[in-house]
Order: C-alpha cells, then sequence, then structure tokens
C-alpha cells in the first residue's frame, strides 16, 4: 500500500521504512520553534530536564514577535530569558526585533524551513510550513523542551483527508478565501488529529503565499498538520531564499485518505468568518450590512508582501472611513522593507492607515490594536474567538486582504467590487 | 494512581485556550498568576467558586486553538483535578499529557454531566462515576505509548529516564 507526503516524512524521520496513521514515532526533527510566549516555559521546562546543552542548537529558532516591541516590563522579562538562552545555548537563529519579524513568515523567507523536513513548532500556526512540502505542526512548551534536549518528538502519525480544488479562482479570491470555506465545510474539528493534504489544479496555480495562507489555517479545523506537495512554484520560492538541498516527496497514488473532499474553487466568493469560530464561513455579500470600527491587515496568515500589495491596490486613492482605524502590519521586516520600497507604506499611510513594525500583537489580543467592550474588527488573521482581540464582548470577522482593505474605506463589511 | 473526585463545572464545544486562559495574561509563565485568570471569559467566577479536586466538563474539541501550555497549567494550578470532554484538541491534549493534567475522553459522562454534580475518575481504571446522577462510565483507554508518559509522570520525566537510559 502506498504513502501520503506526510507518512513518507514521517517514516524517513523516525527510521522506519514504513509508517502507518495511528503508529507512535520518535521522529528526529529538523527544526525546533519556539516565541516569547512559549519559549520561557520551554526553558524553564529544559532546566528541568537537566540536559546540560541542547542537543543541535543550529535546528532551534527561538523569535520574539507576539509582545514585541516589548508591551510591558514581563514581556520584556519573557524576551531577557530567551535572549540570554540563546546567546548561552549557542542559538543563533535568535530572530529579535527589527531583525525577524513573525515567525511563521519569517523561517521560510529565511530558508531555515524546506521541502521534506520534519519541524515542531511551540505555536499553533506552525503548520504554515506544510506549504512548502514539509511536515510542521505545532506542540506545547514542554515537547519544545524535550525536543531540545533530545532533538527528537513523540508523534502520532495522522491519518491523511485529501482536499482537491479545481477550477479558475474569481477576481480577487484567494488562499485565505479557500481555507475559509473549508474550515465552513468540515468544521473547526473537522480533521482533528488529521492531516490536510491540499492538492488539484487550483492549488497548482496558487502562489506560494496563499499556500501559506492555506496551511498555516489546517490548525483551525483541528489539523495536525495541513501539506501541498512541492512543485515547481515550490522550486522557484526555495531557489529565492536558499542554496541548499531538498527532498521533494509526494503522496502515492495508492496512498489511503480517511476522507476526500472535492471543491469546486470557481464557485467561491470572497469569504468572511463571522464571529466567534473560524467555521462560520460566509460569503462577504452575507455581511455586508456590519459595520465595523477596525480593519487588521498581516498576521503570519497574511502579512506576506503579497498581501500588502492586494490591499494597497484597493487602498491607493481612497481613504480609510473616518470611523475605522487601519492597522497595517507587515509580517517581518523583509516585508516592511519591501513595502517601502514599492511605495505601498506611502498608500497606507495617505489614505489615513497605521503602519506598524511586525508584530502578532493585535492578532491575539496582546497590543498594537486591541478592542473595546463592543467593538468590531475585520481582520486577516486567523482566529475570532470570543474575547480574541480585546474585549470579551468584542467581535472579530475573519477575511482576506481585499475585503479586510475595502471594508476599511467603506466602514462596514465590503468586497473591492463595491467600490467605484 | 488515586481516584479523582470533586464538582463539575460544565462547559460547552470549542472550549479555546484563548478563554481557558486569555492572551493579555501570557506576559507571565507563573503558574499561580496564571491559574488566577482560568477560565475568565467564558466563566468570570470560575476562579472564586473552584476548589481542590474539582472537575472541568467539556463537550467536544476541548482546548481548540493555540498551542499555549499555559491552558492546561491554569487549569492544573487552578487545582482543578482533571478535565473530562467528548473529544480534545491535539495540542491542549498533549499540553495536558506532557504537564501531567489527568484528561479523560468519554462523550456519554461528558454529555450528561451538569454543573455542581459530584463526579469521580480512576485514572488507572478509565472509570467515570457521576456520584449525584448514580450513574458509572468508562473513559476511552490510553495508547500504550501515551501511558508510558504518563506513568513517568510527564514528558520532563519521561526524558530525563530516556536521556539517562
Amino acid at each position: 500500500m502506498g504513502m501520503t507526503i506526510t507518512e513518507k516524512i514521517l517514516a524517513a524521520h523516525s527510521g522506519h521504512g514504513k509508517v502507518h496513521p495511528g503508529q507512535f514515532i520518535m521522529s528526529k526533527l529538523d527544526l525546533m520553534l519556539g516565541n516569547d510566549i512559549t519559549a520561557p516555559i520551554a526553558i524553564i521546562e529544559f532546566s528541568k530536564i537537566g540536559a546540560p546543552r541542547v542537543a543541535d542548537p543550529a535546528r532551534v529558532v527561538l523569535v520574539a514577535d507576539h509582545s514585541t516591541p516589548n508591551k510591558d516590563i514581563k514581556s520584556a522579562e519573557q524576551c531577557r530569558l530567551m535572549r540570554e538562552f540563546s546567546l548561552q545555548q549557542g542559538v543563533e537563529h535568535f530572530f529579535d526585533v527589527g531583525r525577524g519579524g513573525v515567525e511563521h513568515a519569517l523561517l521560510p523567507e529565511e530558508g531555515l524551513v524546506a521541502p521534506g523536513e520534519c519541524i515542531i513548532g511551540a505555536d499553533s500556526h506552525t503548520c504554515t510550513y506544510g506549504a512548502l512540502g514539509a511536515f510542521a505542526s505545532g506542540v506545547g512548551s514542554t515537547d519544545l523542551a524535550a525536543a531540545m534536549a533530545t532533538g527528537e518528538c513523540w508523534l502520532r502519525v495522522p491519518e491523511s483527508i485529501k482536499v482537491v480544488y479545481r477550477g479558475k479562482l474569481k477576481p480577487w479570491v484567494g488562499g485565505k478565501d479557500l481555507i475559509l470555506c473549508t474550515i465552513g465545510q468540515i468544521g473547526v474539528s473537522g480533521a482533528t488529529y488529521q492531516a490536510l493534504e491540499f492538492c488539484g489544479e487550483t492549488i497548482g496555480s496558487l502562489p506560494m503565499a496563499d499556500r501559506f495562507t492555506m496551511c498555516n489555517m489546517a490548525i483551525e479545523a483541528g489539523g495536525k498538520n495541513g501539506i501541498i506537495a512541492p512543485d515547481a512554484v515550490t522550486d522557484e520560492y526555495m531557489r529565492s531564499v536558499t542554496e541548499r538541498p531538498y527532498r521533494k516527496l509526494t503522496s502515492d497514488s495508492g496512498a489511503k485518505y480517511v476522507r476526500t473532499i472535492e471543491i469546486d474553487a470557481s464557485k467561491i466568493d470572497l469569504q468572511v468568518s463571522t464571529p466567534h469560530l473560524p467555521e462560520n464561513a460566509k460569503p462577504v455579500s452575507a455581511v455586508r450590512d456590519v459595520t465595523i470600527d477596525q480593519s487588521v491587515i498581516g498576521s503570519c496568515t497574511n502579512g506576506r508582501i503579497e498581501d500588502l500589495r492586494i490591499a494597497a491596490k484597493i487602498l491607493k486613492g481612497r481613504q480609510v472611513h473616518s470611523r475605522v482605524r487601519l492597522i497595517v502590519i507587515p509580517a517581518t521586516q523583509r516585508v516592511h522593507l519591501q513595502a517601502i520600497r514599492e511605495g505601498l507604506a506611502e498608500i497606507f499611510l495617505e489614505a489615513g492607515g497605521a503602519l506598524s513594525t511586525p508584530t502578532c500583537g493585535p492578532c491575539l489580543g496582546g497590543h498594537m490594536g486591541i478592542l473595546a467592550k463592543g467593538e468590531r474588527a475585520v481582520a486577516t488573521t486567523n482566529r475570532n474567538f470570543v474575547g480574541r482581540m480585546g474585549h470579551p464582548e468584542s467581535e472579530v470577522y475573519l477575511a482576506g486582504p481585499a475585503v479586510a482593505a475595502a471594508s476599511a474605506i467603506l466602514g462596514r463589511i465590503a468586497s473591492p467590487e463595491e467600490l467605484s | 494512581m488515586s481516584t479523582l473526585r470533586g464538582r463539575v463545572h460544565r462547559y460547552g464545544d470549542n472550549v479555546n485556550t484563548d478563554v481557558i486562559i486569555p492572551a493579555r495574561y501570557l506576559n507571565s509563565s507563573d503558574v499561580s498568576e496564571l491559574a488566577s485568570h482560568c477560565m475568565e471569559d467564558i466563566d468570570a467566577d470560575f476562579v472564586s467558586k473552584v476548589k481542590p479536586g474539582d472537575i472541568i466538563v467539556g463537550g467536544e474539541n476541548f482546548g481548540c486553538g493555540s498551542s499555549r501550555e499555559h491552558a492546561p497549567l491554569a487549569i492544573k494550578g487552578a487545582g482543578v483535578s482533571c478535565v473530562i470532554a467528548g473529544s480534545f484538541a491535539r495540542i491542549f491534549f498533549r499540553n495536558a499529557i506532557n504537564v501531567g493534567l489527568p484528561v479523560l475522553v468519554c462523550a456519554q459522562a461528558a454529555a450528561e454531566a451538569k454543573s455542581g454534580d459530584e463526579m469521580a475518575a480512576d485514572l488507572t481504571s478509565g472509570r467515570i462515576d457521576n456520584v449525584t446522577q448514580s450513574k458509572s462510565y468508562q473513559a476511552e483507554p490510553f495508547p500504550q505509548f501515551l501511558q508510558e508518559i504518563i506513568s513517568a509522570g510527564g514528558l520532563v520525566e519521561y526524558t530525563k529516564k530516556r536521556l539517562t537510559a
């Protein structure tokens, strides 16, 4: 019987010729990741394990991105702990303010993740790297601690769900709309403990940025990982970020899936997920009466240069609605610089938007755009749980950059098609 | 392991890590501080009414959302002896196993429990009793591999043993 791409990567990293869903394995890791929220606990637990050194400091990446630039004294202490640990353990891939950005946009851009690799991160959106054809999954801090001590992580081989997309996308529709629509179909626990393998002709012609967005949100369906088989688009991206070799694996034709979902992508409209679950996906036309107080464009889901270009195209020569606060957050230092070089920064500022240095900030209700009681935001982020962006009685509507930009202008949830 | 016993705090489906411990408190790794905000956005009175040994009961997909280990740590720190749910989100589940917060999967026990019920759970046998309703249930057994981590006392102890073996 054939294996899926997920099974092949896990077999290759656990010393087994074959693995099967449900099997528990100890997998060797190519990379392990922590941030300023999860790494401090990992560092404390690492010291309890008693290993004198990190097994391989070159495979450890620590990113100060969640509460940075330090929002308060406690956050500053968390970052300091991470900074000191990196120095002490020889972790060179420590990304501080001004040199990094939001982890899941940053690591691919730095060439630190590649097809065929096995990656864990103490952050649930670690599944983003599956877009390159890697196995990448979110874990907790203690998992990261054990991984730093041993270079390995325990995993249960997941069953795979195959999601096949066919057809050409409508104007403005992108990866965010595909994934919100998919989560709407299968639900927030529709892929729990399972791999979501995205394929089909629509995926084949989808740019890398949109693929990252899709795999990023696999966790919002409960998925262990999202994955897309590497192809020419992947190769082109990898050539632009690194020269190191990598292993391109694909699923066998006889691979077993627990479920196959066929989606006609040509029928998908711009999507919006209403509070308080990502599965509440609706076409934008169904929520166009909803007024907003804030629009956030950024995050590990949609803070890449391609997302900012879409937003800038819509905002160029227009003004943000007088009642709305637009906050644009390039995901990384490079994206920020590129946005300045391309003139996107000017467009956002002239439109009346605020442009921030990279941070996860508002996405998780940390800082840089917290909502008051009763306020409502449209955001290109990934979660709209109760209280996610601030007060427990505030609301988050999830969408892609096109809807977030158009909504900022019209003061209500809108499609760019509604702009004259 | 001994039998756990306490009053039920019952919640619905998709109890996510943002309501278990809101991100505004994640600038701390201190367990007692995290515990003082446990469940704050879903049940503002939880911290004042929870007693040592109490049991949190959830529906499907308990612990969905972020990877923050602060969530099981806050629950454990609040004195909760175990969480019983119809199903768990995977990162929360593995975090709970890793940090030694007992979690039991039993859809029927979860569905029939009401807040205030007295329940007991035997981690060795997986037997769950709703004392108030005089009903008994059987939780799903843990796979052998996870039992090894649980009986070691969590992933830190398990890893210590592996490194010295």
